[in-house]
């Protein structure tokens, strides 16, 4: 779409996009530039020479076994994330769009989590967990489960996937909400009086209808649980135990800043970079079959 | 409603009611752990009604940070916070509402090319290009800054898009009008243009501001020196040791301290929060 009446000026739109070129290329374009180019080095332990070694980076990366369980712990992190988030909000979202009496409050006690920073909710729910003192370890010490998050892999890719899940919920449910409440009345109401039960409106109307949205979030949590989270971990597991929960953006810093070792970590920059392009292709593909839709 | 079922009505109420606790569970531990002493919070089970040391707890952070972890006083952690969520916010809604409309309002020969360009952007975020940011901002000389603070959070499409949309649905005979009365881009901008969009810069700004108070890995590298602290990087500071070791209830009163003003601009403005969330993503 264009516009058909537009202002004349030589010097004008060139002032104007300027501030924001200015930011985008030296924050974006020459880090990126510079993340693809030490990609293709290998620098000395105290980053005194480096040697160009084209692919070795990346072949190194894809050869070795913590890099592919980064992957592993990824792809379980986000697809845990995705599905329960949205299985959670989709609940809420049904049973909040049906009661009338007192549906803004419900809302507003739904959405806050939202405003909490990543690294403050897992600072709370670390707390809360925590083996030693945690509220929750003792509750569930008294069913029989123990509980250290700190040793056992598993419970720590729990917790953090908690953590997460937590703070997207306000945010899927939003969503939802809207999705309800954009589907015609009529509809639920044709198939009621034809005799559908609720949870057969739900499975044959709404859920069909809702699946556009559905998918729009499935895409927004992955690409959440994939680099948003990084606050999440560090406030409580830092990866740990033995990487059971190092996601990939987690793995880039470990890599980059704590172990100094520029060309992995670049090489996995650019990896990552490669997967953010793929989902948002993904996405904006889905956007515009929406819009025909 | 569709029909009359109390059953279900009953079953939704109570569904919303368990969500709504399980939502708010850590809130509350967090908040009672924020008013106990030391020696409460480590006894097993922790007491689970509020304590009586909340000005205790809350002028300690303020003033001086925790005891065990880092002294930093949370104050200047706040101010650190606001300042950068302010900044980041006007600055994204600034440059990127001034490139919409040069965007949409101008033909230019390298117009496509910079909307590609902003495009782009938006598929990088800045966790994942984090080293190579990390030194041009020292090579900048940004570090420890306000402006290192800020400034690479700044470039965003997504405003850029919100815009760009909206604009584009502003009817064609205002822009005639205004060129026939002889008003020039920039009048037309500033009188036309700027109180048509007042409503999503709201939005935009709520939403934009949660942002940046909320950024913890960029802050995380860029600060060095206590006096840049944000709060957010402040309670992770104050974190050094495991588990018990560590002043919990002060721990808890800067955590607290942290989502408060986030969560009060969501509950308070709820009505531009539910449009910048639901507009900037689609």
């Amino acid at each position: 779409m264009e516009k058909r009446v537009v202002f004349r000026s030589r010097w004008l739109p060139y002032a104007l996009v300027a501030p924001q070129i200015a930011v985008t290329v030296v924050f974006f374009f020459w880090p990126a530039a510079q993340a693809v180019y030490y990609s293709f080095l290998v620098q000395d332990p105290f980053g005194l020479s480096s040697q160009f070694v084209w692919f070795r980076n990346f072949t190194d990366l894809f050869a070795s076994d913590s890099y592919l369980e980064s992957f592993k712990v990824t792809a379980v992190f986000s697809l845990l994330v995705a599905v329960s988030g949205i299985v959670i909000s989709l609940l809420l979202a049904t049973m909040a769009d049906r009661v009338t009496r007192g549906a803004l409050a419900y809302r507003t006690l739904l959405i806050w989590p939202y405003a909490v920073a990543p690294a403050v909710a897992g600072v709370l729910w670390a707390f809360l967990f925590a083996p030693s003192i945690g509220i929750v370890t003792y509750f569930l010490r008294k069913l029989g489960v123990d509980w250290n998050w700190i040793l056992d892999p598993e419970q720590a890719m729990l917790l953090v996937v908690i953590a997460a899940t937590w703070k997207q919920v306000s945010y899927n449910f939003l969503f939802f909400l809207a999705g309800l409440q954009s589907i015609p009345r009529s509809l639920i109401e044709a198939a009621a009086i034809d005799g559908a039960t609720p949870m057969r409106r739900f499975w044959t109307i709404v859920f069909p209808l809702l699946s556009p949205t559905t998918f729009f979030l499935l895409v927004i949590n992955i690409v959440y649980a994939f680099f948003d989270t990084f606050g999440v971990i560090d406030a409580t597991t830092q990866g740990g135990p033995a990487g059971a929960t190092q996601i990939l953006v987690y793995k880039v810093y470990n890599d980059g800043v704590k172990a100094a070792d520029l060309g992995s970590s670049a090489a996995q920059s650019v990896v990552l970079m490669f997967i953010v392009v793929a989902l948002t292709v993904v996405q904006f593909r889905f956007v515009e079959r929406k819009v025909q839709y | 409603m569709v029909e009359n079922r109390p059953w279900l009505d009953f079953l939704a109420h109570a569904i919303l009611l368990t969500g709504v606790v399980l939502v708010a569970f850590p809130l509350y531990v967090t908040f009672v752990a924020s008013t106990l002493t030391y020696d409460q919070i480590v006894t097993v089970p922790m007491p689970l009604l509020p304590g009586d040391q909340l000005i205790e707890n809350y002028s300690q952070v303020l003033r001086a940070g925790s005891t065990k972890g880092s002294a930093a006083p949370v104050s200047t952690m706040l101010l650190n916070s606001l300042v950068m969520a302010v900044c980041i916010a006007v600055g994204k809604i600034a440059i990127s509402i001034l490139s919409a409309f040069a965007i949409v309002y101008f033909r230019f020969p390298l117009r496509r090319f910079f909307f590609w360009m902003i495009f782009v952007t938006l598929m990088l975020p800045i966790e994942v290009r984090i080293i190579p940011t990390f030194k041009v901002a020292s090579d900048l000389n940004l570090l420890d800054t306000y402006a290192g603070l800020t400034l690479p959070l700044i470039a965003s499409a997504t405003a850029t898009f919100l815009f760009r949309q909206f604009f584009l649905t502003i009817p064609d005979e205002l822009a005639e009008a205004a060129r026939m009365d002889g008003a020039g881009p920039l009048r037309f901008f500033r009188d036309v243009v700027l109180p048509l969009s007042k409503t999503n810069v709201a939005a935009l700004f709520v939403i934009l501001f949660i942002f940046g108070w909320n950024q913890y890995l960029w802050p995380l590298l860029i600060t060095g020196s206590e006096s840049m602290y944000t709060v957010v990087i402040g309670i992770k500071r104050m974190i050094s040791m495991g588990d018990a070791a560590n002043d919990w209830n002060l721990i808890m009163a800067t955590a607290m301290l942290a989502l408060l003003p986030p969560a009060l601009v969501v509950v308070l403005m709820q009505k531009w929060f539910v449009k910048g969330l639901v507009e900037t993503e689609k």
